[in-house]
């Protein structure tokens, strides 16, 4: 069955120390945990991962022999990707569909990506 | 297109979007299915002079490019995926042995509808650009080539092609189905189809850009898929009212230009050049789509236009109700585009000045680079006699047309407005 990527998207740099165990923080992981079972149930779902903020990554190359680090996330854009689902959706329109689901419970925007066949 | 002689060209133009359509569903494949129709009607070229046409056109070469495809596949079938395509079409319930002549009535022709359906469907895909989905509808259904559909929208040729391929990659790439969407999806997924095939009628109505006010290949493409799209889904009013609103302002397309291609607007128009036919063919189409009481933003313009059709002068059209059905819209669809023309009517119903409220009441800075609100606001200052407004109104719309026939048109609006006012 075809896999696409869901990867959540916030216009700006989001903030890295989230107390996970306060309330107001509980209520918006609620929905996206019943989304989540609500895929595993419908064997739609493979892998789901929240992602530490942009600044936390490292670029790492790889050029004639030598590996290289840079510090910082590979675009330099401010809009950054803040988690993902990889997904089995039988077509497109299944896909979407699940996409409109996980912009409703993140409320932000989805892009819906299909990996190569 | 490929070089026809004429009555190939018309089956062509009649045929190829509905061979394609089934080839696609058959081939699972976009790309295979046009070259396979391509080739088929290659061979007909070739063959039809001498033999005749078959007695089932379509169905020919349906099966031709069938058997062409499998063919192509057995040589090519070094690919995997194109070697099960290949296993998969033989397992199909038509032998490719048959000889196509002897089969030119076959099993093909009885799901073809089905299959342009699933084919307007998938070109008007939301997951694809407005242009896109343009573009590949007048490709895939309307069998026009690229040049050809680059020509009509002034776009390079390369970037079209481009945007072609890059449409047709994307559902691949993505496994867009190919199916008519189901019950609960299909309101909005329709209204992307007819919403397209609209976007094609305009463009061929008042071409966005360039010196030549229609694009006569365009609409009437727009036209012929409007009438595929109403016999395939007879049970959609929407679908009616964009046939009926398409074949009205078809109606009036010999009265919209003089002979040397200035635009004429609708109340200077000689409505007795308008087409006949075409008017009662439009009303008795809004009439069977309204009397189902399911009203839709194209039923209303379709009726708009059928109020202005039933006018045998401008001075006697029925302003009251079109300022009803106006409002109507408004209340349905409340975008800029229908606030003008509404503004437009009041003014006709109420005097300038009620129109120019209702236009003002409009947040103008939306609409600052929006050619038709200065046009609108232009024509209505020059009625109301404010002749310095009007004509800075007529500088900007002027500014903002790219069309060079309605360019002359606002010119000479402005330069009457200018004449009028100066004693």
């Amino acid at each position: 069955m075809p896999q696409y990527l869901l990867s959540v998207w916030f216009d700006e740099p989001y903030d890295d120390d989230i107390d996970l165990s306060a309330p107001e923080t509980q209520r918006q992981i609620a929905p996206i945990s019943e989304l989540n079972a609500e895929m595993q149930r419908a064997g739609a779902w493979v892998f789901v991962a929240g992602l530490s903020p942009a600044t936390s990554a490292t670029v790492v190359r790889a050029a004639d022999g030598e590996i290289s680090m840079t510090d910082g996330p590979y675009a330099e854009t401010k809009e950054q990707m803040g988690g993902l689902w990889i997904i089995e959706a039988a077509d497109l329109d299944a896909a979407l569909d699940w996409a409109a689901k996980a912009a409703v419970v993140c409320g932000q925007p989805i892009e819906v990506r299909p990996t190569h066949a | 297109m490929p070089d026809l002689a004429p009555d190939l060209g018309e089956i062509f133009r009649r045929e190829a979007g509905r061979c394609t359509a089934t080839l696609i569903r058959v081939l699972g494949d976009i790309d295979l299915a046009e070259d396979a129709v391509a080739e088929a009607f290659a061979i007909a070229a070739e063959q039809w002079p001498a033999k005749g046409v078959p007695p089932n056109p379509g169905g020919w070469i349906t099966t031709t490019a069938r058997n062409r495809a499998i063919d192509r596949l057995r040589r090519e079938s070094t690919r995997t995926d194109r070697h099960l395509a290949a296993l998969r079409l033989e397992g199909d319930d038509m032998p490719p042995d048959r000889d196509p002549e002897l089969d030119a009535l076959d099993s093909f022709v009885d799901v073809v509808p089905d299959d342009q359906l699933r084919l307007m469907f998938l070109c008007c895909h939301p997951a694809l650009a407005i242009d896109a989905q343009v573009a590949l509808t007048l490709r895939l259904l309307g069998g026009l080539d690229t040049p050809g559909i680059a020509r009509a929208f002034l776009v390079p040729e390369p970037t079209l092609a481009q945007r072609i391929v890059r449409a047709k990659r994307k559902l691949r790439d993505n496994h867009a189905p190919y199916r008519v969407p189901p019950a609960a999806e299909l309101p909005g997924r329709l209204h992307a189809v007819l919403a397209t095939i609209y976007l094609i009628y305009t463009e061929g109505h008042t071409a966005s850009t360039g010196d030549s006010l229609t694009r006569v290949d365009l609409s009437r493409e727009a036209i012929r898929l409007a009438r595929v799209l109403t016999e395939l889904m007879h049970d959609e009013p929407e679908a009616v009212g964009l046939l009926a609103l398409t074949l009205l302002s078809e109606a009036r397309r010999p009265a919209r230009t003089t002979p040397d291609g200035s635009m004429i607007r609708l109340a200077d128009q000689d409505r007795g050049l308008w087409d006949r036919m075409l008017i009662a063919e439009g009303h008795t189409l809004v009439r069977a789509c309204l009397r189902r009481n399911q009203p839709g933003p194209f039923q209303i313009q379709a009726a708009i236009a059928a109020v202005h059709a039933d006018a045998a002068t401008a001075a006697a059209t029925d302003w009251s109700q079109i300022v009803a059905l106006y409002d109507q819209l408004y209340a349905m669809r409340p975008d800029a585009v229908t606030a003008l023309n509404r503004a437009a009517a009041i003014g006709e119903l109420h005097g300038a000045d009620l129109g120019l409220d209702a236009l003002d009441s409009l947040d103008g800075t939306l609409l600052e680079d929006y050619q038709p609100y200065h046009a609108a606001r232009a024509d209505l200052l020059a009625r109301a006699g404010r002749r310095d407004a009007a004509l800075a109104a007529y500088d900007r719309a002027i500014e903002l047309t790219a069309n060079l026939t309605e360019r002359r048109f606002l010119e000479q609006q402005r330069e009457a407005t200018a004449l009028a006012h100066r004693t």
